[in-house]
């Protein structure tokens, strides 16, 4: 016998025994007892058996022990004999040639009369893993799925399993699947059927690849006449069984909506389950179904509303965890349900800070007009939380609903409150914050300004606030009285300035000041120059020595370079593509959920389970990566781009504007109907006098800013020489699957003229109207004050398509339009005739 | 599906470990105990309970100090996962009595043979401690505790006629004697969380409550167990003012409701061991059980004052136990003198230097009573900004026996079985505990 291989895995604990010397002692006692039928010899048995799984337990190999535990395991014991299958299952797959040797009493005992041991010897002959053994399997499997007692049914059925994946040719030879589908549609014992159900999914996926046969019955599977049969027995599977029944269920397609309100009126009640499995996989079917009506889905995400909340407070922290993030991914679809409900979302000083970071995000989500005062105010109080990192996030959350709120007055305040904390990490945060606020309302640059003014930069250390604040100091130097001097400073201090970032910030803001302030620049623009161009890192030396060639070609190109007139940015982009979002909603109650990434971003392809979904999109890009069992994120994360490239047919033209860097590139663009055409500068002079002056209409971030001037139907713009198909059509299944492959090329909010509103009575009152527009409706729903409508457009000439998702909410006047479009560079202009019609609704 | 499940304790070591499907390398309960370990240095805070290395999904819930993890290589349903080790924690908590490592260690053997029953190729089979008494064999070796843990514990205290090993017996072992008692235990727990805001008004409160059952019936008798007949659930079931209205609820699937519209009435045969009727969750305005008043002020340059007033506001038969004050101070603390009431019994003060935290301890606090602790700040440097934002805010942590908040009671709890003589003992406790108690500056 081989001595025992050495250990890498040995215990961790010093008061566990070496091993070696105690395997040797126990292997001489299974000697002395194998032979014993002396009374009491069960129980010194079980003392060993103990002791020897004690060791196998921590680790310690006692492997070696095999034959004597073999020879000893000829009992009436039960208890030994389960210690004694626990041990052969755990070894036999390295002791192969021994493992034979158990073959036999385990034979023996399947066919023994207690159906208990029967189940066991099956159980543990399945157990063993060895190959070279499976002939012995077949006989014992097919008389255990014959068996009349349930137990060894459900065993025999894992059981086939199991063989499967020692050796799949055996265990389909034997034709084990089609005898599992036949105990599957007939067993009277709903775990038997559970587990032929679980057998079948595996094996007939793996199968898959190769017979074309295990497709078809892998896709039956989710066939009507065997959902329903799953259905009506719902009640009699265990709660496990009844998620996997509601896994299957979720991938039903039914054939029409009475189908899919049966599904639901039987389901409704699994909401009510203490178990909050049984409650999510509920959840996904009932949001699965329910994709394709609009306002039925809506209703969906008010009715699991209250469960969900329920088993949030309810379970152990880990299971409300699991939960949280669900409703974390309902939120951020759909924050406007979910806008009363934010006191739910208040972090517990208790909380571990994963959980708090979700909440955080979830309050960022629902913020709108009614509530934001309230979540800014809360979440104010977290910032000067002693918990630093989720400080830090607090103040991010604020600066995230000033950038999507329109009334940003107090939040602004608050802000500025943040930086005369004098908390460093509150004070780096903030400057952060402030410079994107900027950069989206350029009308509050009088008011951050004296305050950033005061702030020194001695004591603004971390990276990301330093260049914040450079770039300020830049772009507002005519305004920040000390600004060339500041950075006259920093230039001086070069060399000890540890970050490029920062560095190349420097350069930018220096040549800015240079444009503005010309006498008092000079020497710092030199000074700069020469640095840069002396810096051992390549970006910022490259930047050094294309300004230096640029202010020698030519200074007032240069000028229009660095100091472009520059558009507001509208949105900044989002970290996710909605693509992405809507994979991970379609892996609703998985992992991919709690991760926030699709499921091919962290699991190979043979583990991606049951799950996997099967439209094209999802063919297409995992596709993609095969051939790399283990594909690095960096790549994925390529692939994802490129995919998302090749479905959108002009992507080249995008708003420059919503370019993410804090180095706009300069917007010649001509493609963009920039009414902006006064440079910034002249903007932050002009405002000085009178914040309310309107920028020139016509662009979208007018309406944003529309609280600031009149709004309703007096600033409609006239309509551009856009014009639509007014016969367009396009069927709901192509619209869903655009809808998914687009991404949202614009984003806004209306105002609705009073009297639009008095005539919202009925969501087809207002598609009627749009319709005399060429804007035509594909689903629509909702109850008053809150309308939800899909839109579609086409563009005259062309097959190009708008998609619009417009929510009403009547009460507050205002509605939200999400559009997406195969042409981006003409949203705008679309966006525009949109709201044209829509505020012509209601008129006489 | 699950690949492995294995138990480690609070040192990492393994005290069961089982390879289901043989698709995870042996290793992983050292990679998994690493990775928590070393969680809150390379990012910050506690490891979330689900987190992925190389391909592995590592999921696991703390229980009694124990760690409950299994792996998964496949996408599956963190919820059903995190559900199955909670429930085969709660399983063996049933066999054992008591859970803690020395009773897993004495009894593991029992846990595998568990463990073998509950799943199987890592898909779950059966969690109903019912069902597995039939296919186990081990008898639990059971371990006395001077401490049981979980939530029979809060009822330890101030419970005299309570015998105090009640709740922590197996569900299999037999009482000393041979004869099984018959009781059964019906708990209303709640969890409560109130914010204060500085002027004491109360900002947000919730009460996360469970009627936990334990029965140690013979012959599974059928259990009626009425609530209060004004019980509202959502706002769209009125029943008259003053009502406990639940926001929502949920209930174990051995609960049957034909009554429940009618007369608030639960109609079940409980299963062996512990689990919970019904789960419930109210935001109805409710009376807080403690008010608390704290004040901070400069007292001179590098001095400030800390003035904590804490007043209960419940009935003077009841007391409340292990209360717990805290309140983290300014970061350049640097000793705190404290001064309490005149006569002020059982309680500790402590100033936790490390996070700069004040605690301040009261064992007992008797209904409608009022206690208040000044402390004296000294700092080691001159603050900057305000005082009131370098302080707070101050939480509580307490445990109110026989009290509850909601007003949601247990009318009577019925057992179908009279023919014979003997009647049952039946213990319907109600306890009240601080979730996140909060009050601002």
């Amino acid at each position: 016998m081989a001595p025992p291989p050495p250990q890498s895995n040995r215990s961790p604990s010093p008061s566990q025994p070496s091993g070696k010397s105690e395997v040797s002692d126990l292997k001489l006692q299974l000697r002395q007892l194998a032979g014993s039928r002396a009374p009491g010899t069960d129980d010194s048995k079980r003392d060993l058996f103990k002791k020897v799984i004690s060791n196998m337990t921590i680790g310690i190999d006692v492997s070696s022990l095999f034959g004597e535990m073999v020879m000893c395991s000829a009992t009436s014991d039960i208890v030994l004999k389960k210690m004694c299958y626990l041990y052969v299952g755990n070894y036999a797959k390295v002791n192969p040639d021994l493992a034979l040797l158990t073959i036999n009493f385990l034979q023996r005992d399947c066919k023994d009369q207690d159906p208990m041991i029967r189940g066991l010897a099956l159980r543990s002959l399945c157990s063993l893993r060895v190959a070279n053994l499976v002939e012995y399997l077949v006989g014992p499997l097919g008389s255990g799925l014959k068996d009349n007692n349930s137990y060894v049914r459900t065993v025999a059925v894992i059981g086939v399993l199991k063989l499967y994946h020692i050796s799949a040719t055996t265990c389909i030879d034997a034709d084990f699947p089609e005898t599992l589908k036949h105990l599957m549609l007939n067993d009277q014992d709903t775990q038997v059927v559970a587990n032929c159900l679980s057998a079948l999914q595996e094996i007939w996926t793996l199968e898959s690849t190769t017979s074309e046969e295990a497709a078809r019955e892998r896709e039956n599977l989710h066939s009507k006449p065997y959902v329903y049969y799953f259905l009506n027995r719902i009640k009699e599977f265990s709660e496990w069984a009844q998620c996997l029944v509601m896994e299957l269920v979720a991938k039903y397609i039914p054939s029409d909506n009475s189908e899919i309100f049966d599904i639901m009126n039987l389901l409704e009640d699994r909401l009510q389950h203490a178990n909050g499995a049984v409650v999510l996989a509920t959840t996904k079917v009932f949001l699965h179904l329910t994709l394709s009506m609009a306002d039925v889905h809506q209703q969906v995400y008010e009715r699991i509303k209250a469960p969900l909340l329920t088993q949030v407070s309810s379970g152990s922290p880990e299971q409300s965890y699991a939960i949280l993030s669900h409703l974390h991914l309902l939120v951020m679809r759909a924050p406007y349900i979910f806008s009363s409900d934010y006191k739910h979302f208040y972090c517990q000083y208790n909380e571990p800070s994963y959980v708090k970071k979700l909440k955080l995000e979830m309050l960022t989500a629902v913020a709108n007009e009614s509530n934001t005062y309230e979540i800014v105010t809360e979440l104010c109080e977290y910032a000067a939380n002693v918990d630093i990192p989720i400080a830090r996030e607090s103040i991010r959350a604020v600066g995230k609903i000033a950038l999507q709120q329109y009334d940003v007055n107090a939040i602004v305040d608050r802000l500025l409150q943040f930086l005369e904390m004098e908390k460093d990490y509150v004070t780096s945060e903030a400057l952060v914050l402030v410079k994107d606020l900027l950069r989206k309302y350029p009308q509050w640059s009088q008011d951050c300004i004296a305050v950033v003014g005061n702030i020194s930069s001695n004591n603004v250390q971390e990276p990301k606030a330093k260049a914040a604040l450079i770039w300020m100091l830049g772009e507002y130097s005519q305004d920040m009285h000390d600004a060339p001097y500041v950075l006259e400073s920093l230039v001086e201090n070069w060399d000890e300035e540890h970050s490029a970032e920062v560095r190349l910030h420097l350069l930018t803001a220096v040549m800015k000041c240079f444009f503005k302030r010309p006498p008092e620049t000079q020497k710092a623009l030199g000074a700069a120059l020469a640095a840069g161009l002396a810096d051992f890192h390549q970006d910022v030396h490259d930047r050094a020595l294309f300004y230096y060639r640029l202010l020698q070609y030519n200074v007032s190109v240069a000028e229009s370079v660095v100091n472009p007139p520059k558009q507001a940015v509208s949105v900044f982009a989002d970290t996710q593509s909605s693509e992405v979002k809507d994979r991970i909603f379609d892996e609703f109650n998985s992992l991919s959920v709690v991760y926030q990434k699709p499921s091919y971003m962290f699991t190979d392809k043979e583990h991606r389970g049951t799950l996997e979904f099967s439209d094209e999109l999802g063919n297409l890009s995992i596709n993609a990566e095969t051939g790399d069992s283990v594909v690095p994120a960096q790549r994925v994360e390529e692939n994802d781009k490129d995919l998302l490239l090749s479905t959108t047919e002009k992507d080249d033209v995008r708003d420059p504007g919503s370019n993410g860097s804090a180095y706009n590139a300069p917007s010649y663009n001509g493609s963009v109907p920039s009414a902006t055409s006064q440079p910034l500068a002249d903007l932050a002079f002009s405002s000085t006098g009178a914040t309310g002056q309107a920028p020139a209409p016509g662009l979208a971030i007018d309406d944003l800013l529309g609280l600031d001037f009149s709004v309703g139907t007096a600033t409609t713009p006239s309509p551009p020489p856009l014009t639509l198909n007014p016969k367009a059509v396009l069927d709901p299944g192509t619209f869903q699957q655009k809808w998914r492959q687009l991404p949202i090329s614009l984003s806004e909010e209306y105002s609705l003229s009073p009297l639009g509103i008095a005539s919202l009575v009925t969501p087809n009152a207002l598609l009627r109207h749009m319709q005399s527009h060429s804007i035509q409706c594909i689903a629509s729903g909702g109850q008053s004050p809150n309308f939800k409508f899909f839109f579609f457009a086409q563009k005259a000439e062309e097959a190009s398509i708008y998609l619009v998702e417009c929510i009403i909410n009547t009460s507050s006047a205002k509605s939200q339009i999400k559009i997406k479009a195969d042409d981006q560079s003409s949203s705008q202009a679309f966006s525009t005739l949109f709201q044209s019609a829509l505020s012509k609704f209601g008129l006489p | 599906m699950i690949s492995q499940f294995f138990v480690l304790s609070q040192r990492g070591d393994n005290i069961v470990f089982r390879d289901y499907r043989g698709e995870v390398q042996k290793g992983s309960p050292e990679t998994f105990f690493r990775k928590v370990k070393f969680w809150k240095e390379d990012a910050d805070g506690d490891a979330p309970p689900v987190f992925n290395v190389d391909g592995v999904n590592y999921f696991h819930v703390k229980v009694a100090g124990l760690l409950f993890v299994a792996t998964t290589r496949i996408n599956v349903s963190p919820s059903l996962v995190l559900e199955l080790l909670q429930r085969t924690a709660r399983v063996i908590k049933d066999y054992l009595g008591v859970l803690n490592e020395d009773s897993f260690r004495k009894n593991f053997v029992l846990v595998y043979e568990l463990l073998d029953e509950v799943i199987d190729f890592g898909y779950a089979q059966t969690t109903s401690t019912e069902v597995l008494k039939s296919y186990v064999f081990n008898e639990p070796i059971v371990i006395e505790s001077a401490l049981p843990l979980g939530p029979a514990s809060i009822f330890m205290q101030g419970t005299k006629r309570m015998p105090g090993t009640a709740i922590t017996k197996s569900v299999v072992a037999n009482e000393p004697g041979g004869r099984k008692r018959e009781e059964i235990f019906v708990d209303v727990i709640e969890k409560i969380s109130v914010t204060f805001n500085s002027s004491g008004f109360i900002l947000t409160s919730e009460i996360d409550g469970t009627i936990q059952m334990k029965s140690y019936l013979t012959g599974n008798p059928e259990i009626r167990l009425a609530l209060n007949e004004d019980l509202s659930i959502g706002t769209s079931d009125y029943r008259g003012s003053g009502a406990v209205i639940l926001d929502d609820c949920n209930f174990h699937e051995s609960v049957h409701l034909d009554s429940f519209d009618i007369d608030r009435t639960l109609s079940l045969v409980p299963p062996d061991g512990e689990f919970p009727v019904m789960n419930y969750r109210i935001t109805q305005a409710f009376k807080p059980p403690f008010r608390i008043n704290a004040l901070i002020e400069e007292t001179g340059p590098l001095k400030a004052e800390v003035t904590i007033k804490v007043r209960a506001e419940f009935n003077s038969s009841i007391n409340a136990n292990t209360v717990l004050v805290q309140m983290p101070l300014p970061t350049f603390t640097a000793r705190v003198n404290f001064e309490l009431e005149p006569g002020a019994v059982g309680h500790t003060t402590d100033f936790k230097e490390a996070n700069k935290r004040l605690e301040w301890g009261l064992k007992k606090v008797v209904g409608g009573s009022e206690h208040t602790l000044r402390a004296k700040l000294t700092f080691s440097q001159e603050l900057h900004g305000n005082i009131m934002k370098e302080a707070g805010p101050l939480s509580m942590t307490f445990t109110i026996p026989m009290y509850n908040s909601s007003r949601l009671q247990v009318k009577y709890l019925q057992i179908a079985k009279k023919s014979k003589a003997h009647n049952p003992y039946r213990w319907v406790r109600y306890v009240t505990q601080a979730n996140s108690y909060v009050a601002r500056l």
